[in-house]
């Protein structure tokens, strides 16, 4: 009953996305301003309309409808209702549907705002976010119905969207449960994270095609968007490290990333992503480089739904269990469509969309502003190229090949240190204008602070160069950005004569995205440091322990006191938990408790490890392997990963500058909306 | 003739020799540790799983490949004749890196190069206008803004 | 991709550029439409005649004294290739199943049974065949080119070819009776 009130709302709701894309078009064609009125209010129901859906099959998933084949694929009667919930995104059907939804709601959001002023843009938004919208749902309403229910007929059990003639309904004793990997805290906001920063990009797309189509190709799209597009990076960053975390926690490797084609899929659009919001402020402080905001907007979008249909449509694994549905073909009819008709939308444009300036110098903060971008784009490019490989190689030569981490790291680290070294440099020149001569001004104090650091951290640290090069870049794009904060709040004290903290406070109140996008750099920093400590420092042992047997590793010692092994039935998890005791330079530090645990529905492992974490170190202990038959002892692998809290620490900070750079600023927003629509008046009538 | 011959017969002699000599010495080592074996399936990726690097992967059948590992360590194979092994028995898919490096670095260095090369044509092209000038270098910053967004400040600064 | 925004204050995009840039496009979505297409596929399908390919063996599973087979020398006689692992659990479910079915084709000459054994190592193999006495010739499944060139999905599957080399039946999964595999080999062989 439920299942076919949900089913039937998500089928109405697909109507009326068409009826909002075909409503706008013609509303816009005809000149019939209540028809665009109309498009409006009905991009404005899906959300409701999804919202209503989405309760139906929480109801479904809470209450252990096993009839529904979604509900008996990601839960089971042992899992916990929080996690009944979450499943909701933990299979392909539920996860499309909570897509949709996070969708509905942005788009609903856009329509709620005031569109006095640029009424032409409205319609085409609404047309791109339902045409998007309309796709996932429709994937939903044909071919990944969350839906379906099991029916007995003559044939056998099988699921139909409908109740076929002649069967009854069937209802699975208990589910298969969750994926035990996808019931970690970390994969529970992991993919809301992500998808909310995915389905964001759509906004600013939304209003780029908007400005293709109707011709305003001027730079208020951007300044419409702006918001969208940092909350959107928000989102997508914060959902990147999030899912870094749970592979540290729960995937037992030792490490955060492992360059997997999904987790590159993911990465990509936040790498077109970021270098659009750097260049769009050279678009408006300078009015150049519109064409490339528009390119950058446009593969940002593609890029998301290329991501998704790479994780979910089976061509980059032929054993995937997804390879056979439908859904890979239309995903990639979408992209296709989507890609080509915005490149030849922009080509149709391209001389509207000319630079009103010109470059000056190469040292301006425009022209590095380019290089970053250029930095970005290939960084791309080799991950473009990485996961597109092996698809090539099988293709061409019928070889199966790997793309693993030594090629990634390889290729970018150039790369990411010569964007380090632009981070360091560009907060320092100026638009329009800048020399050798200012620049070496301003950057040489810097310069000679990372260079003592550097030497510090030979003489105390470590002699390994790359490590060395890492630390030198971190430490001068630390004590620029320092040095570029101090002199802003310098300079205020001096004029207001504020106290310096005031002055703090008040200059990054004053521009918040300038002085948020410095947080945000020195966070990246942090988060550098953490990564040069794990990829070069890293050191990992394993060995087989007898009770009271000690392995030891840098300087820590670990002895092996005991394990356990017992049932939780309440939950279907069986835990072995071994229990070692750790000494560092022969100091008692206390005790670790890596463990195994088998989930019966799934009949899954998991690796839990044990981990001591600080600031200069994680000791990350893993029980590999214990047979209780053979009672001969317990395997551990232990990994010390230096500095690796520092990224945690820095995806923090992070957090705060996004934040602080993208909070909504009411009062000077308006009033500069007022102040810009009077200078246009005033610049119209000049004309 | 005759020489060629027997110098062949002798080298391949010393060769079998030499192998013969290797093995029961290697084989009275002792059994690899679990590090030395890790050292190894590190840099291998599992035949079955998706991107899952030998050393971590939990499956029973990696476990397996990691014992080959180690029984192949135990008679003294060198660390490229196991990967050559591999790649033999499983496919080039167990290496980290496909075999043809030129392949895979040319097309992204070409395509960075091609990028940046458009990006320089890009900067003369914008600045070709202000060459001339632009020999004197210090020449005295422009205003920060260009006049549109100036006069939006001014009505910015009216406003308060 | 690498397309760093040519500047050009002129009007529209010069025709050579815009060539390139949807002979590029329209590149790369071949190519992964290819890569699609190549996803969905599913294994090679009954009908197709095979191509040649070569089966080492391991020692103790030749074929009349033979460490190496040539797929076309067995033209003539209706092949049963299995495709299998020692760490492949239902594996073991259709192995003596396989074993009992060769033991009774066997003595008729006009059917062989192949082993090839995908992705595993040697001693392991060899422990899995001793376990369930498995007689009939097997042997690695060299870098997987056969199973790539089948397109297998997983193991187990066997895959039934006539006499003439062309491929009748595919059974993905393991057989759950010897009946099954009788069925198949007998309505090759009338």
């Amino acid at each position: 009953m439920i299942a076919n009130f949900g089913y039937g709302v998500l089928v109405i709701t697909f109507l009326v996305t068409l009826y909002s894309v075909f409503a706008a078009i013609y509303g816009d064609r005809r000149q019939i301003p209540a028809m665009v009125e109309s498009a409006r209010r009905a991009m404005l129901l899906t959300w409701p309309l999804l919202t209503l859906t989405a309760g139906a099959l929480i109801y479904l998933l809470i209450n252990d409808h096993y009839e529904v084949q979604f509900v008996y694929e990601v839960t089971s009667r042992s899992m916990p209702t929080y996690l009944k919930i979450t499943a909701w995104w933990g299979g392909q059907a539920g996860s499309l549907l909570f897509w949709s939804w996070l969708m509905s709601a942005f788009a609903s959001l856009v329509t709620l705002r005031k569109w006095d002023r640029d009424r032409e843009f409205l319609p085409w938004v609404i047309v791109v976010a339902c045409v998007t919208m309309a796709f996932f749902i429709g994937m939903n309403v044909f071919f990944e119905n969350p839906f379906a229910q099991f029916y007995q007929t003559f044939d056998g059990v099988k699921s139909y969207n409908l109740k076929p003639a002649n069967s009854i309904l069937f209802t699975p004793e208990n589910g298969q449960g969750l994926n035990p990997l996808l019931r970690h805290p970390g994969m529970i906001i992991h993919p809301p994270m992500l998808y909310l920063g995915f389905v964001s990009f759509v906004i600013p797309y939304a209003f780029a095609i908007a400005a293709l189509i109707t011709g305003r190709t001027d730079d208020r799209w951007i300044r419409l968007t702006r918001r969208w597009t940092l909350w959107a990076w928000l989102f997508l960053s914060f959902g990147l490290v999030l899912g870094g975390r749970w592979a540290y926690d729960v995937l037992g490797w030792g490490g955060y990333w492992g360059w997997d084609p999904v987790e590159i899929a993911a990465f990509m659009p936040w790498l077109t992503g970021t270098a659009f919001l750097h260049s769009v402020m050279i678009q408006e402080k300078r009015g150049m480089l519109k064409q490339w905001n528009m390119i950058l907007i446009i593969l940002t979008y593609d890029l998301v739904i290329f991501g998704t249909f790479l994780t979910r449509s089976g061509v980059l694994s032929s054993v995937h269990a997804f390879a056979q549905s439908a859904i890979g073909p239309l995903f990639f009819a979408f992209i296709g469509f989507t890609l080509i008709s915005s490149i030849a939308l922009i080509i149709y444009r391209w001389g509207s969309l000319k630079s009103e300036t010109e470059m000056t110098s190469l040292l301006s903060r425009e022209a590095l502003f380019l290089l970053n971008n250029l930095l970005f784009m290939s960084i791309l490019v080799v991950c473009f190229w990485g996961v597109i490989f092996p698809l090539i190689s099988e293709l061409f030569s019928g070889q199966k090949v790997t793309v693993g981490p030594p090629f990634y790291e390889r290729a970018t680290s150039p790369l990411f240190a010569t964007l380090m070294m632009l981070m360091g440099i560009a907060p320092l020149s100026a638009w329009g204008r800048s020399t050798v001569k200012t620049l070496g001004r301003a950057i040489w104090k810097p310069i000679v602070g990372a260079v003592v650091v550097t030497a510090v951290l030979f003489a105390t640290y470590t002699q390994k160069i790359g490590a060395l090069i890492g630390f030198f870049l971190v430490a001068l794009v630390i004590f620029v950005t320092i040095y570029e904060y101090w002199r802003g709040a310098y300079a205020r004290q001096r004029s207001q004569g504020e106290n310096i903290f005031t002055a703090f406070w008040n200059l990054t109140g004053r521009d918040r995205r300038r002085y948020g996008g410095y947080i945000i750099h020195i966070s990246m920093m942090l988060m550098a440091i953490g990564i040069i400590g794990i990829e070069t420092f890293q050191v990992e042992t394993q060995g087989t322990l007898g009770q009271g047997e000690t392995i030891s590793l840098r300087n820590y010692e670990l002895t092996y006191r005991e394990i356990a092994q017992w049932d939780d039935l309440p939950s279907g998890v069986n835990y072995r938990r071994a229990v070692l005791d750790v000494y560092e330079d022969g100091e008692y530090l206390g005790q670790l408790a890596p463990r195994i645990d088998y989930y019966y529905d799934s009949q899954q492992n998991m690796t839990i490890p044990g981990q001591r974490s600080t600031m200069r170190d994680d000791l990350y202990v893993l029980l590999v392997d214990w047979e209780p038959a053979t009672a001969a002892g317990a395997t551990f692998k232990i990994y010390v990963n230096p500095l690796v809290n520092w990224l945690w620490l820095g995806s923090l900070l992070f957090l705060a500058g996004i934040i602080i750079a993208a909070w909504p600023e009411k009062e000077r927003e308006r009033a500069a909306f007022k102040a810009e629509a009077r200078v246009q008046q005033q610049t119209s009538a000049a004309d | 003739m005759g020489s060629s011959r027997t110098i062949f017969y002798f080298v391949l002699l010393t060769l079998v020799l030499a192998g013969f000599w290797t093995i029961p010495v290697s084989a009275q080592g002792p059994t690899p540790t679990d590090d030395e074996v890790n050292r190894i399936a590190k840099q291998l990726y599992c035949p079955v799983c998706e991107s899952t690097p030998l050393d971590v992967c939990p499956t029973e059948a990696c476990r397996q490949w990691r014992d080959l590992i180690r029984s192949m360590l135990a008679e003294g194979r060198s660390e490229e004749e196991i990967e050559q092994y591999f790649v033999e028995h499983y496919g080039a898919r167990v290496l980290a890196e496909p075999p043809n490096r030129l392949a895979t670095y040319l097309v992204p260095a070409v395509a960075i190069l091609l990028g940046a090369f458009m990006l320089f044509r890009g900067f003369r092209m914008w600045m070709k206008p202000s060459i001339t000038e632009a020999g004197a270098a210090d020449a005295p910053p422009e205003p920060e803004q260009d006049p549109y967004i100036a006069k939006l400040e001014e009505e910015l600064r009216k406003q308060k | 991709m690498t397309d760093t925004s040519p500047p050009a204050p002129r009007r529209g995009v010069p025709l050579w550029a815009q060539i390139i840039i949807w002979v590029f496009l329209v590149g790369l979505l071949a190519i992964v439409a290819l890569g699609l297409r190549r996803a969905q596929q599913g294994t090679v399908q009954p009908g197709q005649a095979i191509d040649n390919f070569t089966l080492p063996l391991y020692s103790g599973y030749e074929l009349d004294g033979k460490s190496e087979i040539q797929f076309d020398d067995l033209r003539g006689k209706v092949v049963v290739i299995n495709f299998w692992a020692s760490w492949c659990k239902p594996c073991e479910q259709e192995a003596a199943e396989l074993q009992q079915a060769w033991t009774e084709y066997e003595p008729t000459g006009e059917v062989l049974f192949l082993g090839a054994d995908y992705v595993d190592t040697e001693p392991e193999a060899r422990v899995y065949l001793k376990k369930f006495g498995v007689t009939y010739p097997n042997g690695p499944d060299l870098a997987t080119r056969i199973s790539q060139y089948f397109r297998i999905k997983g193991v187990p599957e066997t895959y039934f070819i006539d006499k003439e080399g062309v491929l009748q039946y595919v059974q993905i999964g393991p057989f759950t009776s010897l009946e099954q595999i009788r069925a198949q080999i007998d309505t090759l062989l009338e």
